[in-house]
C-alpha cells in the first residue's frame, strides 16, 4: 500500500466515474461470467436462451427462428455477420464473444440441429 | 506537464465565467445545474378541446398504453386497448403463491410461495425523482413505501479478493476512502497539488481528507475508535463494565482494490439509484391493477396484433383471438402502438421505411430473476440485513433481501440472482430448475449456513423467454440514438410509438410514461388539426 504510486491512485479514482447506467441494471455485481470455450459451450451460455436448448427457436408474439435444419447456415459469412451485428432485437455480440468464440459457434451450428456443413470456420473468416 | 493544458480549477472556472457574463452568468450556471435534477413531467397532459367521436387504437395495456388511453378517454376520445395477454400491466407484473406461468420452450411453474409473498420479475424500484409515476400512483390509490436500496451492512462478493470470502460493504467502502484520503494527504505533502489549488484550499482539503477518511492527527488511516466507527468495531460500544469498544483491523488496501468495491459506492452515486427508492406495498403489480381499475373497461385481452395499416381514411388493426384463434380488424382514426419493438419488428405494418427501420434497430436485454423463499429471514435474524443488496462479481450478479415486513416471522422471498448481459443470457438459458440451482449454488457464498438448509421453493423469469416480451428492455446506444430515435417517436400520419423503447429513460416505468404523455399530446395536437 505504502508503495503505491501517485498515477496509480489517480487511475482508480478516474475509474470512480462510471459510465451512467441509464436503466434500472443489476449494478457492479456480475462482472466475471465463466468463460465459454467450446462451440457448445458458445451456444449454452449465449444463444439457447432464445434459440432454445434443441436450436427450434420458439413463437410467441412474435418468433425466436430456428437455427435447427437452417439452411442459412450454409452461408458462413451470414451467421457471423448476423451474430456480430445482431437482428432486430438480437443484440449484437461482437464486444461480449471473441472471434474465435465466434467461429467456434458457428462451426457448431454447422454441423449439429440437422445441420451438416463440413467445412471448417476459424477466427480468421471472423471480421476483427 | 504543461499547466496551460491542465483541466481548469474551480476558481479559474468561476473567474473565467464571472468575466465572460458577470455574476448573472455565474448564477444560472448555478441553477441550470441544479434544474438538471429535476424532473421531466410536465403534469397531466392538457388535451382540452378535442372534437367529439374521434376514436383511438392503443396497442398494448402495459403502463404507457394504460395512461395514454386514460387521459385520451379522460379527453373525450373514443378508446379502446387491445391486449396480447390475459392480464393487463405488461412488464409491470408480480407472481404470487397459486400463479402458474409458462415460458417459451414450454416449461411451467407453478409458484408455490406463501401468502402475502411475491416476486417482482420486472420493475421492482422506483427512484424518487421519477415523478410521473410517483403522481398516477397517487392518483390512482396505490400506496407507496421505502425500497431499501443502500444497506450499508450488506456484503461485497468477488471471486478475486479476499480468497472469495464476502465483506460487508461499510467495511470496504470506509478502507477504501481512509486510503485513498491518506494517499491523497501524502500528495498534498508531496506538493504534487501546489499547481492546481492554493495554500487555503490545500488546508481545506487536508481537512476534508481527515473527516471524510477517518485519518488520525498525523493524516493516517490506521485502526482505532475512527476508523471502526465507519467500517464497524470488532466488539462494539456496549453497556456497564465491559462497555469498551474493541476496533477492528484494517483490510490490506490492495484487497479493497481487488474487490472493486468503488464499483459499488459509484453504482449508489447513480442518480437513478439513490435514496429515496419506493416501491408500491403488496407488490409491483399494484401499479398496474391501479391503472387498469382506470381503464380496465376498455381492454380487449387476448388479442395477438398481426398486421397495422393506416390510410386516409384511419388506422386498421388486424388481430387474432389467442385462445380461439378467430380473426378480427379493429378501426380507428389514430393509433397509439406501446408494443415492445422485439415484437413489433416482427408484425406488417406500412409505415414508412425509416420508421420500421427503427423499429428494427433496437436489441433488446435479456434479464433475468430468480426468486427464492426462504422458510425465515436469517439474512436479519443472523446477519442484521434488513433490505438492500449483497453484490457477486458471479452471474447471479446480486441477492436482495426483501423491503417490507422486516423483522417478521414465517416464510421471506429473496431475489436470489439479477443478472444481465452474459450472465443474464446463461441463466436465462437455462430449465427454470437449473436457475434455481444457479442461484442457490452462487447465493450461498453469503449465507453459506443457511442458504440451502432454509430453501423452501423459487420461481425465475428469462426475459428472452417471456412470450409476450421476447426480451426485457430496448438498449439504445449513442449510434442508434442518433440514427434512429427520432424516426421511431415522430408521429406518422395517424400512428405513434410509445413505451419505455422510446424514451430516453429506457427500462424505468418513468420512461414509459413520460413518452406516453408526450406521445397523445402529440396525437391530440394532430387530431385537432385534421
Amino acid at each position: 500500500m505504502k508503495t503505491l504510486h501517485l498515477a496509480a491512485y489517480a487511475a482508480v479514482l478516474s475509474m470512480l466515474a462510471a459510465a451512467p447506467v441509464g436503466a434500472d441494471e443489476p449494478g457492479p455485481g456480475g462482472s466475471r461470467p465463466p468463460v465459454a470455450k467450446t462451440g457448445a459451450d458458445v451456444y449454452r451460455m449465449y444463444c439457447q436462451a432464445c434459440h432454445m436448448a434443441d436450436a427450434k427457436g420458439a413463437v410467441g408474439a412474435a418468433a425466436f427462428p430456428p437455427l435447427a435444419d437452417n439452411p442459412r447456415m450454409g452461408t458462413t459469412a451470414y451467421a457471423i455477420y448476423v451474430i456480430q451485428e445482431g437482428k432486430g432485437g438480437m443484440p449484437p455480440f461482437k464486444a461480449m464473444l471473441s472471434r474465435d468464440q465466434t467461429a467456434a459457434v458457428v462451426a457448431y451450428l454447422r454441423t449439429h440441429f440437422g445441420n451438416s456443413y463440413a467445412e471448417p470456420v476459424t477466427a480468421t473468416d471472423v471480421p476483427p | 506537464m504543461d499547466p496551460g493544458r491542465q483541466a481548469p480549477t474551480r476558481r479559474q472556472l468561476l473567474n473565467a465565467i464571472g468575466l465572460m457574463g458577470g455574476t448573472a452568468a455565474v448564477y444560472q450556471l448555478m441553477t441550470t445545474f441544479g434544474h438538471a435534477a429535476e424532473t421531466r413531467f410536465p403534469g397531466p397532459p392538457d388535451l382540452s378541446g378535442s372534437r367529439k367521436g374521434q376514436s383511438v387504437i392503443v396497442l398494448g395495456a402495459g403502463l404507457a398504453g394504460m395512461l395514454a388511453a386514460y387521459e385520451l378517454d379522460k379527453a373525450g376520445y373514443r378508446v379502446r386497448i387491445l391486449e396480447f395477454q390475459d392480464r393487463a400491466g405488461g412488464r409491470n407484473w408480480s407472481l404470487r403463491g397459486g400463479d402458474r406461468y409458462t415460458e417459451l420452450g414450454g416449461p411451467t411453474q407453478n409458484v408455490a410461495f406463501a401468502k402475502g409473498n411475491y416476486f417482482n420479475p420486472g420493475p421492482w424500484r422506483i427512484p424518487h425523482h421519477h415523478r410521473t409515476l410517483l403522481y398516477y400512483c397517487k392518483k390512482f390509490g396505490v400506496a407507496l413505501e421505502p425500497f431499501i436500496q443502500f444497506n450499508h451492512n450488506a456484503y461485497v462478493h468477488s471471486t478475486d479478493a479476499f480468497g472469495g470470502a464476502p465483506q460487508r460493504f461499510r467495511a470496504l467502502a470506509a478502507d477504501f476512502e481512509g486510503n485513498v484520503a491518506e494517499l491523497l494527504g501524502k500528495a498534498i505533502d508531496q506538493k504534487a497539488l501546489d499547481t492546481r489549488l492554493t495554500p487555503e484550499d490545500l488546508d481545506l482539503l487536508r481537512e476534508a481528507l481527515r473527516g471524510w477518511g477517518m485519518l488520525d492527527r498525523d493524516m493516517r488511516y490506521v485502526k482505532g475508535d475512527r476508523s471502526s466507527s465507519h467500517r464497524g468495531f470488532l466488539l462494539p460500544p456496549g453497556g456497564g463494565v465491559n462497555g469498551t469498544p474493541k476496533p477492528s483491523d484494517l483490510f490490506a488496501f490492495d484487497e479493497v482494490l481487488k474487490s472493486r468495491v468503488w464499483a459499488n459506492m459509484a453504482f449508489f452515486m447513480n442518480d437513478e439509484f439513490q435514496t429515496t427508492m419506493f416501491q408500491p406495498v403488496g407488490g409491483m403489480d399494484m401499479i398496474g391493477k391501479g391503472f387498469a381499475r382506470q381503464v380496465g373497461r376498455l381492454i380487449t385481452y387476448n388479442a395477438k396484433v398481426t398486421r397495422l395499416m393506416q390510410g386516409a381514411g384511419g388506422v386498421t388493426v388486424t388481430y387474432a383471438d389467442a385462445k380461439s384463434g378467430k380473426v378480427g380488424t379493429a378501426e380507428a382514426d389514430f393509433c397509439v402502438c406501446t408494443i415492445p419493438l422485439t415484437v413489433l419488428s416482427q408484425i406488417e405494418t406500412n409505415l414508412s421505411e425509416k420508421k420500421q427501420a427503427a423499429i428494427q434497430a433496437v436489441p433488446y436485454s435479456p434479464g433475468v430473476k430468480v426468486a427464492l423463499e426462504m422458510r425465515r429471514r436469517f439474512w436479519e435474524e443472523d446477519y442484521a440485513i434488513y433490505g438492500g443488496h449483497s453484490f457477486t462479481n458471479q452471474e447471479i450478479g446480486l441477492v436482495s433481501y426483501p423491503n417490507d415486513r422486516l423483522l417478521s416471522d414465517g416464510p421471506a422471498v429473496l431475489l436470489g440472482a439479477f443478472a444481465n448481459g452474459p450472465g443474464g443470457l446463461h441463466l436465462g438459458g437455462m430449465t427454470p430448475d437449473e436457475r434455481i440451482e444457479a442461484a442457490l449454488e452462487q447465493g450461498s457464498v453469503f449465507h453459506p449456513d443457511s442458504y440451502r438448509k432454509e430453501f423452501l421453493s423459487g420461481a425465475s423469469v428469462s426475459w428472452s423467454r417471456v412470450p409476450w416480451a421476447m426480451g426485457c428492455c430496448a438498449r439504445w446506444n449513442e449510434d442508434t440514438r442518433r440514427e434512429h430515435y427520432q424516426s421511431l417517436v415522430s408521429l406518422e400520419d395517424r400512428v405513434v410509438l410509445a413505451g419505455e423503447h422510446a424514451s430516453y429513460v429506457g427500462c424505468w416505468m418513468e420512461g414509459s410514461l413520460l413518452s406516453a404523455i408526450d406521445a397523445i399530446t402529440r396525437l391530440h395536437k394532430r387530431a385537432q388539426e385534421a
